[in-house]
């Protein structure tokens, strides 16, 4: 294996014009890739930031009685999903209201009545604060009798679960083009090479030398150059992350998020996926060449 | 038309070769015994090359058999195609040395595409460029060599490997007389160490010193043997 990545590594020596324009647009579509996905995972982190704010209020028919309402309670509490179920008299719904009112709360004081019905307020499981959880919760507990309504700003995150669905896909889209363009942009340099090597190939293949002794050192330049791409395409990126952050930082970040670059693991797993992409540029140009 | 001998180590056996309508070879039968130097000649276009192409796989066969040591040809699978051509070493009349290599590299490359061990392949390597008196310009490149220069790194590169046949396509075919007699010495050297010698040539001045058999291709046909 050694003696392989030594002829790879001459390889590369060799053709070093034609390494560096791969490495480089490598690099260039790992970059933009990488910014894609840069802003999902930041957009997911909003998302999941803001749904773990999200309470969901259950307000009650009139005039429900003392029995009822322990007893709906105790409904609302043995629903799966539901972490807390807190009680919110009429008053107290006012006295909310009237502090979020602030400079107009006298428009509270002609109020012949309390117009607000009494409520609950429903805290959920981390893992059914998603759309589809919440209104299936809120289905089931609008059809208990007591019940008269149920809201959770199903409409906002209805919104922007779409939008960063949407995101997503799209994010999945340009990530799958830029494989394809990686691989392409590898298979064809790897193809240039072989191209310009056809006739030392040729001489391999007559003294005896295996696919397996051409092949080989191909694929490590294919994976060098997808490695060193990645990695230079990550560095850009996180030369970029931290100039905006240094530049922008304290309007970026608030006390609940932060924009964050991908973890340690992550990157590596990033450039591990630039190898393996390298790897199969190298092989669907072989796989052409020495057939 | 057949020449048998015993011992053979390659056995053809009414093989043709085509290409489209034209006929390269027709219903050459030989036999080419172990050690054996052998030289087979003929016009240019008479077959002489696409016969020492069909032995190593260069081509395959368009009908016919070939043996060579014991392996059917038509029956071998891609995968063996490497270890059939390590039997061989290929002299090509443009020499076919890989220009961005030194001489060394170039000698070398046999050996570990054989998979031989690193620390032998120094040593080997020397010996044959020895014997070519190429040992003194090893880390040369094949552009700044001259023609016969090159040849005798060809034939180093074919003997490199020990193989058990010797394939030389017009060896001396762009060389001048004293260097096409050093690459005939050379040649004969290897036959000593039990090689067999397969020589295409049509240089009338080395079969007049030819005191083996020769064999005589015509528009891809095989001659009969000339009467003793």
């Amino acid at each position: 294996m050694k003696r392989f990545f030594l002829r790879a590594l001459k390889d590369i020596r060799d053709n070093r014009f034609l390494t560096a324009i791969t490495v480089i647009t490598v690099a260039l579509s790992i970059m933009i890739a990488a910014a894609f996905a840069l802003f999902f995972v930041n957009a997911g982190g909003i998302l999941n930031m803001w749904q773990q704010g999200i309470r969901m209020m259950v307000y009650l028919t009139p005039q429900v009685s003392e029995a009822a309402r322990q007893d709906t309670m105790a409904q609302l509490q043995s629903i799966a999903g539901v972490q807390e179920a807190r009680y919110i008299s009429s008053e107290e719904a006012l006295e909310r209201l009237r502090g979020q009112m602030q400079h107009h709360d006298a428009l509270l004081d002609n109020l012949r009545r309390n117009p607000l019905p009494e409520a609950f307020e429903i805290t959920l499981q981390a893992d059914r604060r998603d759309s589809t959880s919440l209104q299936f919760l809120a289905e089931r507990i609008a059809n208990l009798e007591t019940v008269a309504d149920v809201e959770y700003g199903q409409e906002w995150i209805g919104r922007f679960t779409a939008i960063v669905n949407l995101f997503s896909l799209a994010g999945y889209a340009i990530g799958g083009l830029f494989f394809m363009a990686t691989v392409f942009i590898v298979a064809n340099t790897i193809r240039l090479v072989l191209y310009a090597r056809r006739e030392e190939i040729e001489i391999m293949r007559l003294v005896g030398a295996t696919d397996r002794f051409i092949r080989v050192p191909f694929y490590l330049q294919g994976m060098i150059q997808g490695g060193l791409g990645t990695l230079l395409g990550l560095g850009s990126l996180l030369l970029g992350y931290l100039y905006l952050t240094r530049q922008f930082g304290d309007p970026m970040a608030t006390e609940m998020f932060t924009i964050r670059f991908f973890p340690v693991l992550t990157c590596a797993g990033i450039v591990l996926g630039g190898m393996v992409v390298g790897w199969l540029g190298s092989w669907v140009s072989l796989k052409q060449f020495l057939k | 038309m057949t020449d048998t001998r015993d011992e053979a180590i390659i056995r053809l056996f009414h093989v043709h070769k085509r290409y489209g309508a034209k006929a390269a070879l027709q219903d050459v039968t030989l036999e080419i015994a172990k050690n054996e130097l052998l030289f087979v000649t003929g016009r240019s276009g008479a077959g002489k090359t696409t016969l020492l192409r069909l032995l190593y796989l260069g081509e395959a066969v368009s009908e016919g058999q070939i043996l060579v040591d014991g392996m059917n040809l038509s029956r071998i699978p891609r995968a063996r195609v490497p270890t059939l051509r390590r039997k061989f070493g290929i002299i090509f009349q443009d020499y076919k040395l890989i220009p961005t290599k030194t001489v060394y590299e170039n000698v070398a490359l046999v050996l570990e595409a054989a998979g031989r061990k690193p620390s032998v392949i120094p040593k080997k390597v020397r010996s044959v460029l020895r014997i070519v008196g190429m040992e003194d310009r090893m880390n040369a490149f094949p552009p700044s060599l001259s023609g016969g220069e090159q040849q005798r790194v060809a034939v180093a590169r074919a003997a490199a490997g020990d193989p058990k046949i010797i394939l030389a396509d017009e060896p001396t075919g762009s060389l001048d007389e004293e260097a096409a007699g050093l690459i005939m010495s050379y040649l004969d050297t290897f036959h000593t160490r039990g090689a067999t010698i397969i020589v295409a040539t049509h240089d009338k001045e080395l079969l007049k010193r030819a005191d083996t058999r020769v064999v005589q291709l015509r528009d891809g046909r095989l001659l009969p043997p000339a009467p003793v």
